[in-house]
């Protein structure tokens, strides 16, 4: 309860220390929070910027939607083989080393500039996250529990449902929370270095004509959908795994 | 059930060694042991989940092959499902042999001392109750053969002594089923067993094979002040000395 007070109190100074020193720099070069907010209000007044906040989310949800359904079986996969693992390993490690900017001209090289490519880059963002986080999932599975199962009959349906799923589903989770976070970069990369669209547009537009607040809607907005995600993860990973959280924290 | 001149092998080091055991129907029998001595080891190749180097075991004169739906385990780090309610860990056995009996569930719910725990998850139990629900699950299934592994060893004293005396009563009250109780506890094993072998030495050999002559019931103190207990434990304690195991052989 008390930490609670903390965290609104941080904000609070926070916020306001911003205010207060925005208020006294160059408005070409730097905001405060109540002209962000302003800009805000004016730009929800344009067809514009609901466009390009469509135009990322479409990407974003694509791009995640295609990382989790290969993320997930790709894990799952490599987890529970020794054959697969020792095919993909040292590619995904590889690949999830690499800097994902670096392979944007490439792809643009190869899809284009359109939704697609965007849409390629946020999954090779956050694929691999997803990836190496279910395959320990499943490789931490208790190996007294698979025993367990075995004893009482198990067939290799009921050993995924009962035992290797439910332990691994954090892992799952934690992969897809931090996809979320690079998913997200990688719209705003994207948008930045293919056909320009988007929030990334946006951002792009507005600093190039020193509109600094309104430079800020979308980084605040992106920021929020950030956090929004992520809560949301919680609240789906509560829901799918009463066990964890019954517990008070 | 009858284990015939078994030997095992874990990567060219022997751990039992030409082990062979009578348990008659409807005989409690404890095999007590130093670690080490491949107590464990002899129970798991009992149950079907490891094939032994040499030798076999049989039940009813079928060789044990793989799990057998006719023997159900109780584990000694009690094997629950986290994710699973206690019902659901307690039906597991039966739902994994196409069985739905929501009324025996309760009975043994019941008899165990867990009729309000039933939608709690393992992790709000405590050790105790923990194993009541590994006991419960293997009696659900109606094994012919119960095997259970050290299943009091990692409980504190007290409550120790609770869940045997529990085991004894539904044992004495009803001998249907055959049991196979590993220890490393001699009062334990002359507590519960009909007969004790003692395991001794590595790799591990018959050391003695003892019938305990307590009449049942029996309790933790009474077994003390009877007549025949000091001679019985003295002889238990010699099988077990590392110098008695080479000389037994």
């Amino acid at each position: 309860m008390r930490t609670g007070w903390l965290r609104i109190l941080s904000i609070i100074a926070l916020l306001g220390a911003w205010e207060w020193y925005g208020r006294h720099t160059n408005p070409l070069l730097f905001t405060y929070p109540s002209a962000i907010g302003l800009a805000g209000l004016q730009l929800a007044l344009t067809g514009a910027f609901w466009k390009a906040l469509g135009q990322s989310l479409s990407v974003l949800a694509w791009g995640l939607l295609l990382s989790v359904v290969v993320g997930v079986a790709a894990g799952l996969a490599i987890g529970r083989s020794r054959i697969v693992e020792a095919l993909l390993q040292v590619p995904i490690d590889a690949l999830y080393a690499t800097p994902t900017v670096a392979l944007v001209p490439v792809i643009v090289l190869w899809v284009g500039f359109g939704p697609v490519a965007k849409v390629v880059v946020v999954f090779l963002f956050s694929v691999f996250a997803i990836v190496i986080n279910t395959a320990r999932g499943v490789r931490e599975v208790d190996p007294e529990l698979v025993e367990v199962a075995r004893s009482y009959l198990a067939r290799e349906v009921g050993l995924w449902k009962d035992v290797v799923l439910p332990s691994a589903l954090p892992y799952v989770v934690t992969g897809i929370r931090l996809a979320v976070g690079r998913a997200l970069v990688g719209v705003v990369i994207a948008e930045f270095y293919t056909s320009i669209a988007g929030l990334g547009y946006l951002i792009v537009l507005y600093a190039n004509t020193f509109q600094t607040a309104k430079v800020f809607v979308p980084v605040v907005i992106l920021m929020a959908l950030g956090v929004t995600l992520t809560w949301l993860l919680q609240l789906v990973e509560t829901r799918l795994a009463p066990w964890q959280a019954l517990e008070g924290r | 059930m009858v284990v015939e001149r078994v030997s095992h092998d874990f990567g060219g080091r022997r751990v039992l060694d030409d082990v062979s055991l009578h348990v008659a129907p409807h005989e409690l029998l404890c095999v007590v042991g130093p670690s080490g001595c491949g107590k464990t080891t002899l129970l798991r190749i009992m149950a079907g989940l490891l094939t032994p180097t040499a030798g076999v075991v049989r039940l009813d004169g079928d060789v044990v092959r793989g799990p057998s739906p006719r023997t159900a385990m109780v584990f000694q780090q009690f094997g629950l499902f986290p994710w699973k309610s206690v019902r659901a860990n307690i039906a597991y056995g039966l739902a994994n042999r196409g069985r739905r009996d929501p009324e025996r569930v309760e009975r043994l719910m019941r008899t165990m001392g867990l009729a309000d725990a039933g939608s709690l998850y393992p992790r709000h139990l405590s050790g105790g109750m923990r194993q009541r629900v590994g006991l419960a699950r293997a009696l659900a299934v109606e094994p012919q053969v119960l095997l259970m592994d050290e299943p009091f060893g990692s409980l504190d004293a007290i409550t120790r002594e609770q869940l045997q005396e529990e085991l004894l009563r539904i044992w004495e009250r009803d001998r249907e089923v055959t049991g196979v109780f590993i220890t490393h506890d001699i009062d334990e094993a002359i507590l519960l067993g009909d007969r004790v072998v003692a395991l001794s030495g590595t790799p591990g050999r018959v050391g003695r094979d003892l019938r305990v002559p307590i009449a049942r019931p029996r309790t933790a103190l009474g077994i003390r002040s009877d007549p025949t207990y000091p001679e019985l434990r003295a002889v238990i304690w010699d099988a077990l000395r590392p110098a008695a195991s080479g000389a037994a052989h």
